[in-house]
């Protein structure tokens, strides 16, 4: 073993010092991949943000003064109740009061109403919030020679008030108030559809499963339904709850008659369906996560398949379907082609009642407000956006610190 | 499993074989368990001790496709018999693990889970504390019941599992490496706690280390996997422990206990 084969002294630093440069070379390429991969949210992030707020530019088809002297921000509730009362049309007017008292609406919802029935606003141009920024004085000029009427506001499209009124015509006027508690129930329909059924197949496939033929087939296919398109789903959707199930999921089976297939149910369900891959998949990782050790000290001491499993299986596997159902709700409330196939309502002011109402969803009212042609509902699109971001953001943290919760007690 | 005529042996095996597949990993094993003696099962790695020590308990009918062809009698009854319940197996058979593997729950609950599912009628308080003197914890943790059995070291761990092993007071408790995991300060408070035992248990235990099969059991027996190269092991003598290590009559049990044989 005289000789020796390895490299010494400066040829061992020079390879040595090639090796580091191949893996700075690496370590470069994972550096860039993060840094586009931040840079794209990034740039997603300011695209929605940039169209939230912003100037815009508008005129009063009819001028204040007709119906107050005094400037329109310095009206009392009072003063507000009356020109509404002189004004509207005393249909209207006992309509709106039906809808709710007008002595129990508060003056910011009076002051809209005076706005949007009596001087009505026609929005003339919107800008962007970078180039409300940058072109402030530009914008100022263009607007005093284009529309010497109009008025110049630096608006935020999303307000406490855009949040809590239902859908309108006008997009200054509306809100998603319809769509949130629809996102809200379609995913409460889903999960709740979905999780035991999950999770019960999961624990079926993993611990009760034996490995024949069978049961590789159906493994396998779900592994792959989970990569269906979600439009699949949705014709799947379309052909059992709402036209199959119809009497089910209309409600006529209990005695609610109006309304056809096109409900929360049907909704829900469908998503139900297109998570449920998802939710097994997670559910039996997360059980295929638990040690064996775990299994056998319950077995050890004269404990059932069943015991075991509800015991000491379910429990520690919790977490780890818990972050499956998280995932679960996340794509549930973002998903717009199932639910366009289903029948999402595009345009509806009520507040949905139960499962068998009609509905509308946050991706639909984004995807419908997109497709306008005026700016400014361009401009409450990118609100609604922020809003369906801040909706997930706060269900994946309540399934989170739910998660956490249950992770302490073990 | 009631039979009144007194049996003279633990359990016995009559000429099993254990199969994985088509592969019998455990050929032709006829032992006669002695009462309230510790068994040793000793040999190299892979030769089926553990399988063999799983037959007693059925935990090997959690391996998908392994079966068992022969007779385990206990009592006089058959244990693969078509009308014997594994769950009831393991209520009269007890196993302590390799590592220790207590519950995620508390000390107490650990003891009681066992007790509770099986339907104990009498004072679980007493059946805790009882359960825990016989596995020489009480003293350790009496205070702090409550706790998580996860706040113990391995060796606490490893009598809680034994004390757990006996709070559903079963015939036979068997042991797979009990100690392997464990230091030898809590190696030898397990072997202690065996010495004790026996008085009212049979224990089986299977083994790597040869001292101490030497140092605690009363019988041994001494696997190898057969010559012909077909992968299968079996019992090639069984006798008191002092035999075995003093003057055994294979030629491979003496190379091995000596040390001549991987």
């Amino acid at each position: 073993m005289s000789q020796n084969y390895y490299p010494e002294g400066d040829s061992f630093r020079q390879s040595l010092s090639g090796r580091y440069r191949i893996a700075n070379i690496w370590q470069a390429l994972f550096l860039s991949a993060l840094v586009i991969a931040v840079l794209s949210l990034v740039a997603l992030l300011y695209n929605v943000i940039d169209g939230a707020f912003g100037y815009v530019a508008f005129e009063y088809k009819n001028d204040p003064s007709k119906f107050t002297a005094k400037p329109l921000d310095d009206l009392t509730r009072q003063e507000l109740l009356d020109i509404l009362k002189v004004n509207l049309s005393s249909g209207a007017y006992t309509k709106l009061d039906n809808e709710k008292p007008m002595q129990e609406r508060s003056g910011s919802v009076l002051y809209t109403l005076v706005l949007e029935r009596l001087i009505q606003i026609d929005t003339k141009q919107t800008w962007s919030m970078t180039d409300s920024i940058l072109r402030s004085a530009e914008i100022k000029a263009e607007i005093a020679q284009k529309y010497p009427k109009a008025k110049l506001e630096f608006r935020s499209w999303l307000t406490p008030v855009f949040l809590t009124t239902p859908m309108s015509s006008k997009a200054e006027f509306a809100g998603v108030r319809t769509a949130i508690l629809g996102s809200l129930w379609m995913v409460g329909i889903a999960i709740l559809f979905a999780l035991p059924i999950g999770i019960g197949a999961a624990i079926y496939l993993q611990e009760y499963a034996n490995k024949n033929f069978i049961n590789r087939v159906i493994q396998t296919n779900i592994n792959n339904l989970a990569g269906v398109p979600s439009i699949v789903y949705g014709m799947l959707g379309l052909a059992i709850f709402v036209r199959a199930l119809e009497p089910f999921t209309s409600g006529s089976m209990f005695g609610i008659m109006d309304s056809n297939g096109r409900t929360i149910l049907s909704a829900g369900l469908t998503m139900g369906i297109l998570v449920l891959p998802l939710i097994i998949i997670n559910a039996q990782e997360a059980i295929k996560a638990v040690p064996d050790s775990l299994r056998q000290a319950a077995f050890g001491v004269g404990a059932t398949r069943w015991q075991t499993t509800w015991h000491y299986v379910l429990p520690n596997a919790l977490p780890g379907i818990l972050t499956g159902s998280i995932l679960a709700v996340s794509r549930a409330i973002g998903e717009t082609a199932p639910l366009i196939i289903v029948g999402a309502s595009t345009f509806i002011s009520i507040d949905p009642s139960g499962p068998f109402s009609k509905f509308t969803a946050l991706p639909i009212q984004i995807y419908q407000w997109t497709t306008r042609a005026q700016p400014e509902f361009h401009a409450i699109a990118a609100s609604a956006i922020i809003v369906l971001l801040i909706l997930l953001l706060t269900l994946n943290a309540a399934a989170v610190l739910l998660r956490n919760h249950v992770q302490r007690k073990y | 499993m009631q039979n009144t005529q007194i049996p003279e042996y633990a359990i016995e095996t009559k000429n099993i074989f254990i199969f994985y597949g088509a592969f019998p990993a455990v050929s032709e094993v006829n032992l006669k368990i002695e009462k309230q003696k510790i068994t040793a099962i000793i040999g190299p790695s892979g030769c089926g001790k553990s399988t063999l020590l799983r037959a007693f308990n059925r935990m090997n009918d959690f391996v998908p496709s392994s079966y068992l062809t022969g007779k385990i009698l206990l009592h006089g009854q058959n244990l693969y018999g078509k009308n014997i319940d594994p769950v009831e197996v393991r209520r009269k058979i007890g196993m302590v693990f390799q590592k220790p593997n207590p519950f995620p729950k508390s000390i107490y609950e650990n003891i009681s889970w066992g007790a509770k599912i099986n339907g104990f009628k009498g004072n679980m308080d007493e059946l805790v504390e009882q359960s825990l003197r016989d596995a020489a914890l009480w003293g350790e943790v009496k205070d702090k019941l409550k706790k998580s059995a996860y706040e113990l070291s391995g060796g606490q761990q490893q009598r809680l599992c034994i004390a757990r092993a006996i709070a559903i007071q079963p015939d036979i408790i068997l042991m797979d490496e009990p100690a392997s995991a464990l230091d030898p300060i809590s190696t030898l408070r397990i072997e202690e706690l065996m010495q004790e035992l026996k008085k009212n248990y049979t224990i089986i235990i299977v083994t790597h280390n040869m001292q101490q099969a030497a140092r605690v059991s009363d019988y041994t027996a001494m696997m190898m996997l057969e010559k012909d190269g077909s992968r299968s092991g079996t019992v090639i003598e069984y006798s008191e422990t002092k035999r075995i290590f003093t003057n055994p009559k294979d030629r491979r049990t003496e190379d091995y206990v000596t040390g001549r044989f991987g």
